[in-house]
């Protein structure tokens, strides 16, 4: 069976005054059918630029610059924008990092929901408005009669994060792409957010694809981890074998930097800061942080290479001997 | 047990619907002025919907007895020298100046905000299209445009509105691409994008709807200003023709009689037209104070 999604050398580049932005490096990435995948990195490795150009929303001066991006073995970037506005919304739906912001604040929330069973499915106006009611239900939104008819000032940011998720959810995408979904919530909300889109995930079949720079929401809901530093894409591994084996330096680091309170475990923060993107030297970009730097790194980009068995890293000092454990 | 939590649900929606209006209303008239405005607007936007009863005579009947009277009972504001009646007049004239100054920035204002609202969310040649545009209109002086425009197409009523229309489209048009470009950069816009609506809907139903508050701000400044040109132009007898009766062109024929002592002549019509623009300016800065806090402050 053909991956859902497939991104194949994926680049996306923006036009500075200064020089071009590659924000998005020829990343390549498979999301499975109903599998959860964790899109880890520190802020600026392009992890929302990947998910926006899936969607084909990249604004001028971004521009995808080559690359492949196959969905249902559709490829999406040779789809006229008629076909693609089909997709968005209705085959792969976007849950945005701030969902007060990410709502109109003009528009009742139901009407937001409401319009996409129109948009989508054809619904009349009255039956698009009793499914609203429905989907609100479905995501755990007490007196949903009510709550659709106000305005996002007057939700709370985690009820406001649930009619974002009903909105995503409403017409039963084939593909989710979370953004932080949980990042502006407190933590007893965010877990329950995380069950609940879990759970939905696991109704409808559909993937996800979980963008986060909290290891702890990844080792606890995904299936499978992509990393991304300095818009390239450093390792992919199942969940397991990451937080195992992590074969990469910078993922070694990350897993590294997760404080523990339960073992002696002193915490490591990753030195230097994420190198800047703007018409970067050839090579590896971790190669300015990275404590086994060799001379090869910063003049060939590695590639993406199998290690073991669902587990890929792109580094030229990694032999499948290289890797231990990062905390015996 | 369920509907009687529904019904005090209802109950405590209504109070705190009728709390924010309040609060509205008292944020508008905490300011003596802007109330004061605020009721010269109202009085003087009746008095001329209800000219034909208010006023106490016909105001285009002449009586050559009655010629030049001086203020009194029967004349509140005297008589002009065909012996109409001054009051009659002033009251018929606003319903002329409010009308067209209304029809024109109502023009002035659809148009202005389409095309600012398409510039600042399209941008590119489009955006490079409008603004030139606008640039092109902004280069003449304004008043000077407006002559020019009515001078050319003839004076007629429609064309006064239509000279006032055009060189109040920029007002609108750069400050909707102003607002638009700020949207469009917003979450919700992008959220919007990413279920797949178009973009004419983006932008009119989504983004629109976010960047009223200084749309309205704006338009009750430009009402006053649009008063004024109509009555600037009818006083260099390129406005509203006679003998419709209009406050510049009355204050005009008015300020022939200043020396020979008929005072009310230019007075009244001239006041009128001071009142009105005055109060849609203030009751402008108090709808942005209120609408705009941002601008709070900024004369």
């Amino acid at each position: 069976m053909t991956p859902l999604l497939e991104i194949r050398d994926l680049a996306v580049h923006f036009a500075a005054d200064e020089g071009r932005v590659e924000a998005v490096d020829g990343i390549s990435l498979t999301v499975r059918r109903g599998e959860i995948l964790g899109l880890v990195g520190e802020s600026g490795s392009g992890k929302s630029v990947t998910a926006l150009a899936v969607l084909r929303l990249i604004r001028p001066p971004g521009r995808i610059v080559r690359g492949s991006i196959r969905f249902d073995g559709r490829e999406l970037l040779d789809l006229s924008e008629e076909a693609m506005r089909h997709v968005r919304g209705s085959q792969i739906a976007m849950i945005f990092q701030s969902p007060r912001t990410a709502l109109n604040p003009v528009l009742p929330v139901g009407r937001q929901i409401a319009r996409l069973f129109e948009l989508h499915r054809g619904c009349s106006g009255h039956e698009a408005w009793q499914r609203t009611l429905e989907i609100l239900r479905l995501v755990g939104i007490p007196e949903p009669e009510r709550r659709a008819s106000q305005y996002a000032h007057q939700l709370s940011g985690g009820m406001c994060q649930r009619v974002m998720i009903a909105m995503a959810v409403a017409t039963e995408p084939r593909l989710l792409l979370a953004d932080e979904p949980t990042t502006g919530l407190d933590v007893s909300i965010a877990a329950q957010i995380l069950d609940l889109l879990r759970e939905l995930g696991r109704r409808t079949g559909a993937s996800m694809v979980l963008i986060t720079h909290d290891l702890g929401v990844v080792a606890g809901v995904c299936d499978r981890v992509a990393v991304m530093h300095a818009g390239q894409l450093v390792e992919c591994s199942d969940v397991h074998g990451l937080f195992k084996h992590p074969a990469h330096p910078y993922t070694r680091a990350l897993v590294r930097s997760i404080p523990r309170v339960d073992r002696e475990v002193t915490m490591e923060p990753i030195p230097g800061a994420v190198p800047s993107v703007l018409e970067p030297p050839p090579g590896c970009r971790y190669a300015d942080r990275c404590p086994w730097v060799i001379d090869r790194c910063r003049e060939v980009k590695p590639e993406l290479l199998p290690l073991e068995h669902d587990h890929e890293v792109a580094c030229h000092a990694v032999e499948p001997s290289n890797v231990v454990p990062a905390r015996s | 047990m369920r509907e009687t939590s529904a019904m005090a649900e209802a109950v405590v929606l209504r109070r705190e619907r009728a709390r924010r209006a309040r609060l509205l209303w008292r944020r508008l008239t905490k300011d003596r002025l802007s109330l004061a405005a605020g009721g010269a607007i109202v009085a003087i936007m009746l008095a001329a919907l209800a000219a034909p009863w208010l006023a106490p005579y016909d105001p285009d009947a002449t009586s050559a007895s009655d010629a030049l009277q001086r203020v009194s009972l029967r004349h509140w504001m005297g008589t002009d020298v065909y012996g109409r009646d001054l009051l009659s007049r002033v009251i018929h004239a606003a319903r002329v100046d409010l009308l067209v100054a209304l029809t024109a920035t109502a023009v002035a204002l659809t148009w202005g905000a389409f095309l600012g609202a398409v510039a600042g969310y399209r941008g590119g040649w489009m955006d490079q299209l409008v603004m030139r545009l606008v640039d092109t209109i902004m280069a003449f002086p304004a008043f000077i445009l407006t002559m020019g425009i009515t001078a050319t197409l003839g004076n007629s009523t429609l064309n006064v509105v239509v000279a006032i229309a055009i060189t109040h489209v920029p007002i609108y048009a750069r400050l909707l691409r102003g607002e638009m470009l700020k949207a469009r950069e917003m979450e919700y816009a992008e959220a919007a994008r990413t279920v797949g609506n178009r973009p004419a809907r983006i932008v009119f139903f989504h983004l629109l709807p976010n960047c009223v508050p200084p749309l309205i701000v704006q338009a009750t400044l430009a009402m006053g200003f649009a008063i004024l040109t109509v009555a600037a132009l009818s006083f260099i007898g390129l406005g509203i023709q006679p003998p419709q009766s209009e406050w510049g062109y009355m204050t005009a024929e008015g300020a022939g009689y200043i020396v020979s002592g008929e005072w009310w002549l230019f007075l009244f019509p001239g006041v009128a037209i001071m009142v009105t623009v005055l109060a849609f300016n203030l009751i402008g800065d108090a709808l942005r104070d209120v609408l705009d806090p941002r601008m709070r402050g900024v004369r």
